[in-house]
């Protein structure tokens, strides 16, 4: 079975920049796949391209083996990074809307119990919160029970209580087996949701795999994080990064480091231990925070 | 239902409702027209104005009056005292004034404008003064006032700002807050986005309008010799095409602050050469034909044809035929030029 999407070779040129340099990848069915990647590194141009929206300069998207064709857009469903919606028109309004574009439609009782609107379906759309706002974002863009569900930095600008609630629902759409992509430069994001992921830097694919697998594969250490004081009595001998005033040794053996810790009597009241994540591994790849 | 219609009801009527409950547009909408209405009907409350305006060159000390020439007697015609001849002769020429009398000259001597039907009508009146069957003449071209001939210009020029203004803001800022992106990606198609808007919008300023006219008919006793459903046809049609020139307009743009000024670029010349407030008649033969491609023009000829001639269909087909070319003209071109998104 040929995968749902196949990016083959995407390259985009626009007069001063080339926004993405020769992308390929395979979306499968029933998965959410995740282009990772800082600002500016052409995720958006990237999956606007995938969405059919944008003509790649050269390369090509294919959607279950064939080009993308003229009922394309009625099977698949998009959130936008920043989308406004018409003005003085409720969430049931909205959706009706959108509903009524679509020859396949889902119920509005399924799509409000699925992204939970029903607090606010008969608000005015202005008079969202950030959150709420995502959610009918999103059910808009399951208005037509789409193959593919396109989410495009569906939780930037979201505090945290927001975003997790955002991330729920995501889980909940994906349980229902829908193909799903993403991207976002959240690590803990794409690493919660994806179950394939790309990282995306100047253009180019750096890394590709299960967020586990990369991570495995280029780490095996984990990291302990103290205040620089408290690492500085180990003397010479460890490698440590300084980072503000904690200090972190990645290191895989933490028995070993922690013994050495506590004979040169360095307190470890302030230790915090984590495993490598996918932002310690763009690190590792770039030389560069994922969000400098 | 088919897709197409589907799709068009939905944009249509979701548009409707966001100008409905626009509570400051529709305000201004409606209100604008109103005090439109007010203005007119005071400034021409009472007697009414005169029709005819002439210019009198007289002897010093000679009264303007039926001593001096029984024609000056002539009821509804302001007489008006103008020093020297020659300075009143191109008022004449640009049809400020109907008419020029001198009688410092011997013989005394009368200027008119060829072109000018007012003009042609006080001659026959000077020819006849006195005379029982011109006096009949007389009556008839007094029933015709400013304000019967200037409303149509009025009412037809806040048509065109509704038209133009009302759509070419919209969809600029659809397409500046990514709300035209957010279509795109549906299976709305560009044509039926921007018939949508269309419809939306002439329904809504017909409406206005038809309320508008009904309010100054009732105030201003406006003369209506024709027919009310070759008016009404005559309003879509030219709103319709106004509105087209609109997408045309804002088929790319995304700063309203520009589209404002592109907006201003075509409206002010249309208020000029179209003829709202002063006939075109005397104006320069290539402005005349420039005004033939105006819409505005056609509504206000056909509207004025109409209510004060009593034109019938057939009278008004050349204006409704030219406003369906030009709206065909505009719609393609908009949608040819139309996007979805900020380049």
């Amino acid at each position: 079975m040929p995968p749902v999407l196949q990016a083959i070779e995407l390259v985009k040129q626009y007069p001063k920049v080339r926004a993405v340099d020769g992308v390929s990848f395979e979306v499968r069915e029933g998965t959410c796949f995740g282009l990772l990647g800082p600002n500016g590194a052409g995720k958006s141009t990237t999956i606007e391209m995938l969405e059919g929206l944008l003509k790649p300069s050269s390369g090509q998207v294919l959607f279950r083996g064939a080009p993308l064709g003229g009922h394309y857009r009625e099977r698949v469903g998009i959130q936008f990074q920043n989308t406004a919606l018409q003005e003085h028109l409720t969430t049931r309004e909205n959706l009706r809307f959108f509903s009524a574009l679509y020859p396949k439609r889902r119920t509005l009782d399924e799509l409000v119990r699925l992204c939970r609107l029903e607090e606010f379906l008969d608000r005015d759309t202005s008079k969202l919160s950030g959150g709420q706002r995502q959610r009918l974002l999103l059910a808009i863009a399951l208005v037509n029970e789409p193959e593919v569900l396109f989410l495009d930095e569906p939780t930037t600008g979201l505090d945290p209580q927001a975003r997790r609630n955002f991330w729920d629902l995501v889980q909940g759409v994906k349980a229902q087996g829908k193909t799903i992509v993403l991207t976002t430069h959240y690590m803990e994001e794409a690493y919660l949701l994806c179950d394939e992921i790309v990282i995306v830097d100047h253009g180019r694919i750096i890394a590709g795999g299960s967020p586990a697998s990369l991570l495995a594969q280029h780490f095996d250490d984990s990291v302990l994080e103290l205040p620089t004081a408290e690492v500085r009595k180990l003397g010479a001998g460890v490698e440590f990064k300084e980072k503000g005033e904690l200090a972190e040794i990645h290191t895989a053996d933490l028995n070993g480091v922690i013994a050495r810790l506590l004979g040169a009597g360095a307190s470890l009241a302030q230790l915090r231990i984590r495993p490598r994540t996918l932002e310690d591994l763009f690190l590792e790849l770039t030389g560069r925070e994922l969000r400098a | 239902m088919s897709g197409f219609w589907r799709r068009l009801r939905a944009a249509t009527w979701a548009r409707s409702l966001e100008f409905i409950r626009d509570k400051s547009a529709v305000g201004w909408n409606v209100i604008f027209p109103v005090l439109l209405v007010v203005g007119l009907a005071y400034v021409f409350s009472g007697p009414g104005q005169p029709m005819f305006k002439v210019a009198v060159v007289a002897p010093e000390g000679a009264a303007l009056d039926a001593s001096l020439h029984p024609f000056l007697a002539t009821p509804q015609v302001q007489f008006y005292r103008e020093a020297r001849a020659a300075d009143a002769v191109h008022k004449v020429q640009l049809q400020r004034i109907d008419m020029l009398l001198d009688f410092t000259a011997t013989p005394a001597r009368y200027w008119v404008n060829e072109q000018s039907p007012k003009g042609k009508l006080l001659e026959q009146l000077l020819r006849g003064a006195g005379g029982a069957a011109l006096q009949r003449q007389a009556t008839q071209g007094a029933e015709v006032r400013y304000v019967d001939w200037v409303t149509p210009g009025v009412l037809g020029m806040n048509m065109m700002f509704g038209c133009l203004f009302g759509i070419g803001y919209v969809i600029v800022r659809y397409r500046k807050n990514g709300y035209l992106k957010r279509l795109n990606a549906t299976p709305l198609r560009a044509f039926e986005f921007l018939l949508a808007q269309l419809l939306s919008r002439l329904v809504l300023i017909v409406l206005v309008n038809v309320a508008v006219f009904g309010a100054c008919r009732a105030l201003l006793h406006l003369r209506m010799e024709g027919s009310y459903w070759n008016l009404l046809l005559l309003t879509v049609a030219a709103n319709f095409c106004m509105i087209a020139m609109g997408l045309v307009v804002s088929a790319r743009l995304s700063s309203e602050e520009l589209a404002g000024g592109i907006l201003n670029v075509i409206s002010t010349p249309m208020m000029v050469m179209c003829g709202v407030f002063f006939s075109i008649d005397g104006a320069p033969h290539a402005l005349q034909i420039a005004a033939q491609l105006l819409p505005l023009t056609h509504l206000i000829n056909g509207a004025r044809a109409v209510m004060l001639d009593g034109a019938g269909f057939t009278q008004i087909l050349p204006n409704l035929a030219a406003l369906a070319a030009m709206s065909v003209v505009y719609l393609t071109l908009g949608a040819a030029l139309f996007k979805w998104r900020q380049s």
